[in-house]
């Protein structure tokens, strides 16, 4: 059960929900950038959401699977191809031994995943699979896929197998064949060029002039092209504090925004450092974490304030969202 | 250790509770670097890792504040709760009890063994002149004091350590450097701090240790830990080969 790597792409790193419990040894979460993505694509090859998947950034990797799997496809549209021929996205497909999977034009968004039922099989560090490019660790060596590489993939899942058996027998003599449903558009979102980005007040929120928190939640800001896993740095009106009082460091994590003295805002991404010492201007609530880890260099996002209930009320509704296709996947596929 | 009268603990009425967002909460102890705040702050995170609550995901201490982590799906028992109301709830009925079992912290003391300058400690001169001692002098003030591990942050297994000799305080350098070396010991401003992995960085480097701070492959990954002591043993040039041959 393997996969060889013919072509890179850009940034293409073995991710899963991310290394957890040892940020107090200064270890980075790592993981997705857009975690929901993910744990879609896991779900439709009926792997637990947190199995080990392909991260693939902007322009995608040419991939052949070397025995028959069950993949799924999910997060930014950058034109998939089985043996030269569009594939769809958002759905299990079966493939054959031999199919060549390929990218072209990046159409929306910027990260896609990849899901092979039975997770990317490379050794767990400290109780994940993620990739921790900057320390070298987790993943696939520590490291993004080069050409030549070849990634073992775990047996299929009992799921996946009665999965795989349905779109093989449905295949003819086509050496690939997908399933006809996907889930709703609520959990496979096409992603936005210049979305609003909701947040909350972050903990040093009232420490910032009135004309600045008003420009941050008025004003777009640009995506610069510093912009990575670790975050990006963001171009608008500058943000000042009415204080100068230096503060001490303490936790930051995904999306928390802060503010350095220059006044230009950096949103943390899945690679965040551990502690920081810049005041929280604001942090994106959980539920967005997926529009915001779509978007481009280039683009432009506007924040919105919602309070921490609707937040919660939002992280719950996703949620409820991930474990009804879990059981629908499970109902109609499980043995 | 000092023997001084310690200034009492922040009691679990001083302790202050907001949101990092929708699955993280800050518990603020008080303001400043303080012995008393960071006691009560390993006391909480102890209870915690002894007696963690359905749903808590993972502790972040730091000078002033204990984060912690937690998984609003779990917290709200099938949506009965609204998450941070419930997470509070537990940390305020906990707080008191996790006080008190406050231990004796700091106790444990960790030797970090330093070649002092030559070409481990390339800026050890600056660091001299800049504060009026000879190189001896910043050596022997350097590796004096027992300093406290307020928190690992900023790469995997860096301590923020407390302590420093006033006297040894030195700006960052203007132009940082694009590489410097794992185990290398600097000073910036009024903090000093070991680099953990190989980074570009701008501290005025006066040595280096042999030991490997951190390690995926411990179960630990870091060696240092928030609450030990550390202190800094000067060794010569052979020993630092001969250490380093032992670590890798």
């Amino acid at each position: 059960m393997s996969i060889s790597v013919l072509r890179p792409g850009l940034l293409t790193t073995v991710q899963d929900l991310g290394r957890h419990g040892y940020q107090q040894d200064g270890i980075l979460v790592s993981g997705a950038m857009d975690a929901t993505a993910l744990r879609v694509a896991n779900l439709l090859v009926g792997n637990p959401d947190h199995a080990a998947v392909l991260e693939i950034t902007l322009l995608g990797p040419r991939l052949r699977f070397e025995t028959d799997h069950l993949i799924a496809l999910t997060g930014a549209h950058l034109s998939p191809t089985l043996n030269g021929r569009p594939v769809g996205m958002h759905r299990p497909v079966w493939v054959a031994a031999g199919t060549e999977l390929a990218f072209g034009a990046a159409v929306a968004g910027s990260r896609a995943y990849l899901a092979v039922s039975g997770g990317i099989d490379v050794p767990p560090v400290l109780g994940s699979r993620a990739t921790y490019l900057r320390a070298g660790f987790g993943g696939f060596r520590g490291r993004a896929l080069r050409a030549g590489d070849v990634l073992f993939v775990a047996g299929p899942t009992p799921t996946g197998q009665q999965l795989m058996a349905a779109l093989a027998a449905s295949a003819a003599s086509a050496a690939w064949a997908p399933a006809r449903w996907t889930p709703g558009p609520a959990l496979c979102p096409a992603p936005l060029p210049n979305p609003t980005i909701r947040a909350m007040a972050g903990p040093e929120y009232e420490q910032f002039t009135p004309e600045s928190r008003r420009a941050f939640w008025q004003q777009p800001f640009t995506v610069t092209t510093e912009a990575d896993r670790m975050g990006y740095r963001l171009h608008g009106p500058v943000l000042e504090r009415q204080t100068q009082v230096e503060l001490l460091s303490s936790a930051v994590t995904f999306g928390t925004v802060q503010v350095p003295a220059g006044g230009q805002p950096i949103v943390l991404m899945a690679d965040h450092q551990t502690t920081g010492g810049y005041p929280r201007m604001a942090q994106v609530i959980t539920a967005d974490f997926s529009v915001l880890a779509q978007v481009r260099p280039g683009q432009s996002i506007r924040f919105r304030e919602v309070s921490l209930v609707e937040a919660q009320a939002l992280y719950l509704a996703q949620e409820r969202r991930l474990r009804a296709l879990q059981r629908a996947v499970e109902t109609v596929f499980g043995s | 250790m000092s023997t001084a009268p310690q200034p009492p603990a922040p009691r679990a009425a001083d302790v202050r509770l907001f949101p990092l967002g929708d699955a993280a909460v800050v518990l603020e102890f008080g303001h400043g670097i303080s012995p008393a705040i960071h006691r009560a702050i390993q006391a909480v995170s102890r209870y915690l890792t002894e007696y963690p609550f359905p749903g808590l995901r993972e502790l972040v201490p730091a000078f002033t504040t204990l984060t912690v982590y937690y998984d609003p799906w779990v917290l709200s028992e099938n949506g009965r709760h609204q998450p941070y109301e419930r997470v509070a709830e537990i940390l305020h009925q906990l707080l008191p009890a996790a006080q008190a079992a406050a231990g004796e912290a700091g106790t444990d003391l960790v030797e970090i063994p330093v070649c002092y300058g030559g070409e481990f400690g390339p800026d050890l001169a600056f660091v001299a002149a800049h504060t009026g001692l000879p190189p001896g002098e910043v050596i022997a003030r350097h590796s004096a004091p027992d300093y406290l591990v307020h928190l690992i942050g900023f790469a995997p297994g860096f301590p923020y350590l407390g302590g420093l000799d006033e006297r040894l305080a030195a700006p960052r350098k203007a132009e940082p450097r694009a590489l410097v070396p794992a185990g290398a010991v600097g000073i910036a401003g009024a903090q000093t701090g070991i680099y953990s992995l190989p980074t570009p960085g701008g501290w005025q480097l006066i040595g280096r240790t042999p030991r490997r701070l951190f390690s995926p492959e411990w179960a630990r990954p870091s060696l240092l830990q928030a609450g030990q002591r550390l202190r800094f043993v000067p060794i010569d040039e052979a020993e630092f080969y001969h250490l380093q041959q032992h670590e890798h």
